[in-house]
C-alpha cells in the first residue's frame, strides 16, 4: 500500500472508475477512434489518389514535378500520405497484437511498424515540400 | 457447464474449427486484413515515389523501371483492389459504428457489394490505365 492510498481509500472507488479507460489494452478508445476517423478521411483521398495515378501514367519526371508543383496536388498528396500512414500504423498494430503474443516479438514489430510509418511520412512530406518549393520558386 | 450461464437462455456455441464454415462476412474481414497489410506496403511505395521524384531524374527513371516491370504492375494491380476494397469496407464499417447493418442477411449483402465494387472498380481503373498507355 502506497502513501497515496491512505487518502484515496479503495472502498470509495466504484468499479466503473477503475475500469474507465483501462480495458485489457490499458488505454481508452482513442486508438479505435483514430482508425475510424483516419479511415473516413482516407475514403475520398484514396479515390483521388487513384485518379491522380491514372493521370500520371507515362509522365516523365518533368511532367510529374509540374503536377506536384500545383498547390492543390501537393496538399492533397500530403494529406493522403499522412491519413494513410496514420490509418495503417494503427490498423497494422492491431493485426500484430492479435496474432503475435510473445512480448519481445510483439514489441519489436509494433515499434518497427511505428518507425517505418513515421519515416515514410517524414521522407514523403519532405519530398513533396522540396518539389513544390522548387516549382513555386521556379528553380526547376 | 459453468455457473456463469445459469438462468440464461440457450446461447450459441462459440466457433470451433471443425464445425465452422466460410461465409462472406468472415471472408470480407480476412480479406480486409490482407488489404490493410498490402496498403501498408503501398503507402511505403507511394512515399518512395515522391522521394524518387524529389531526388534526381536517374532515381525517378529507376523507380519507374521497377514499378513498370511486370511484377511492379502486378503489385499495383493488387494495390488498386486493396484501395477500393478498403474504401467500401470503411463505409460499411461506418454504418456498423452507427449501429446499422448487423442483420445477417444485410451484412452478407453489404459484404458481397464491397467485394463486387472493388472488383469492378479495379477492372475499370485498369481499362482506363490501358487506354492511357500503361501497358
Amino acid at each position: 500500500m502506497s502513501k497515496n492510498d491512505l487518502f484515496q481509500p479503495q472502498q470509495f472507488r466504484t468499479p466503473l472508475s477503475r475500469a474507465r479507460g483501462m480495458g485489457s489494452a490499458h488505454h481508452g478508445v482513442s486508438h479505435f477512434i483514430t482508425e475510424r476517423v483516419s479511415g473516413l478521411a482516407l475514403a475520398p483521398l484514396s479515390l483521388w489518389g487513384v485518379f491522380a495515378g491514372l493521370k500520371l501514367i507515362g509522365a516523365d519526371q518533368h511532367t510529374a514535378i509540374a503536377w506536384l508543383g500545383q498547390p492543390l496536388n501537393a496538399v492533397l498528396l500530403a494529406l493522403l500520405l499522412v491519413a494513410a500512414l496514420t490509418h495503417l500504423q494503427n490498423a497494422v498494430q492491431v493485426v500484430i497484437e492479435d496474432y503475435i503474443h510473445r512480448f519481445t516479438t510483439k514489441s519489436f514489430l509494433v515499434i518497427g511498424n511505428l518507425f517505418v510509418c513515421v519515416a515514410a511520412g517524414a521522407v514523403g512530406i519532405f519530398s513533396i515540400l522540396k518539389v513544390a518549393a522548387l516549382t513555386v520558386t521556379g528553380a526547376h | 457447464m459453468t455457473d456463469t450461464s445459469r438462468g440464461l437462455p440457450e446461447r450459441p456455441m462459440s466457433p470451433h474449427l471443425s464445425v465452422w464454415r466460410w461465409h462472406i462476412t468472415m471472408a470480407c474481414s480476412i480479406l480486409h486484413r490482407g488489404c490493410i497489410m498490402g496498403l501498408w506496403v503501398g503507402a511505403v511505395i507511394l512515399a518512395g515515389w515522391v522521394a524518387a521524384l524529389a531526388t534526381s531524374p536517374e532515381a525517378y527513371a529507376g523507380y519507374l523501371a521497377v514499378i513498370g516491370s511486370p511484377i511492379g504492375k502486378l503489385v499495383l494491380l493488387g494495390e488498386t483492389f486493396a484501395v477500393f476494397f478498403n474504401v467500401a469496407y470503411t463505409i460499411r464499417q461506418t454504418f456498423w459504428d452507427a449501429g446499422k447493418g448487423f442483420t445477417p442477411r444485410f451484412a452478407d449483402m453489404t459484404g458481397a457489394m464491397a467485394i463486387a465494387f472493388a472488383v469492378v472498380a479495379t477492372i475499370v481503373t485498369w481499362v482506363i490505365a490501358h487506354a492511357n498507355g500503361a501497358f
